[in-house]
């Protein structure tokens, strides 16, 4: 299923997409990202670099999040042309992550219809961990 | 006003590297499993979509059978490591310790899907960098640019990524 350029608007939200984060999470992304770094495996070592609450999240799992939020949105006709973020803020352990996004500009450009939009990660008490841009292509 | 003794994370190895061209290698050819298992490691706990694990049903879509999520990596796991590591990370903090290096962000810009079978490339070099006294103190941006082109030279993805160093 996907979606038609002619169908969104700005001002359209992205389809909320979220999951709760914590080492179940984070030990499968880092077993296919080989991503095995001491302060998102271990409280202690995630305290030795400066988080009081021990181990956080990668911020290459939040950015797949966007990217998975962005790919569902389009459906398999679509295409996810550019994605950009900021971490700002940790992934602490048990947060609810959910990535929310809005579209701020439809163009065409080199023959594609793209959709730009404003992204984010926020959790559970809505803080906003990781601002961004998407820009994806619609038939 | 010019402070020559301000503290910087700067190095000279880093002076050197920027703007040139380097970290070149080449990833494994693109499996299904590879492509799997992402998938359902990003999705997790849910179901992956069919397009990323099932060829019957990849076969039916626009692409014409399976893809890789945008975001996949072709380097996890290589046999031998790149030597070396990035410039700049050998810079000291004032009391001596080393740096602790975070991911502060990345601009991904997608090219052609990548595909099972895939024989991926990369080129890297650094960009720029810029300091400032943050919540960790002293702290160092880089911003490097890594460049992926498949097996016939198209363009797979361009990363402009910051890198934090406190």
């Amino acid at each position: 299923m996907s979606i038609d350029f002619d169908d969104v608007e700005v001002g359209d939200k992205l389809p909320e997409w979220s999951r709760r984060t914590g080492f179940a999470e984070w030990n499968r992304y880092a077993a296919v990202n080989e991503e095995f770094v001491p302060f998102h495996m271990d409280d202690e070592a995630g305290r030795r670099a400066g988080n009081e609450q021990g181990a956080f999240g990668m911020g290459n799992l939040r950015y797949a999040y966007i990217v998975n939020a962005l790919s569902d949105w389009v459906g398999e006709a679509g295409i996810v042309r550019e994605v950009g973020c900021q971490y700002r803020a940790i992934n602490q352990k048990n947060d609810v992550l959910t990535v929310v996004g809005e579209v701020t500009e439809k163009m065409v450009v080199d023959g594609e219809n793209r959709v730009r939009l404003d992204i984010n990660v926020v959790n559970q008490d809505g803080g906003a961990t990781c601002p961004g841009h998407a820009i994806v292509v619609l038939p | 006003m010019t402070d020559d003794t301000a503290l910087t994370y700067v190095t000279d190895e880093m002076r050197a590297a920027q703007g040139q061209w380097g970290g070149i290698r080449t990833a494994p050819p693109i499996t299904t499993t590879d492509i799997r298992r992402w998938a359902m490691a990003t999705y997790y706990p849910q179901q992956p979509p069919r397009i990323y694990w099932d060829a019957d049903h990849a076969a039916t879509t626009p692409w014409g059978g399976i893809v890789a999520p945008p975001d996949f990596n072709p380097f996890a796991w290589p046999v031998e490591r790149p030597r070396g590591g990035s410039p700049g990370l050998s810079g000291r903090r004032a009391d001596g310790k080393p740096l602790t290096g975070m991911n502060g962000g990345q601009t991904d810009t997608y090219g052609v899907p990548m595909r099972p079978g895939d024989v991926v490339s990369a080129r890297s070099r650094l960009v720029d960098w810029w300091e400032r006294e943050g919540r960790l103190g002293h702290t160092l941006y880089v911003r490097n640019e890594i460049e992926w082109r498949n097996q016939d030279g198209e363009l797979v993805r361009r990363r402009m990524s910051i890198s934090i160093r406190y």
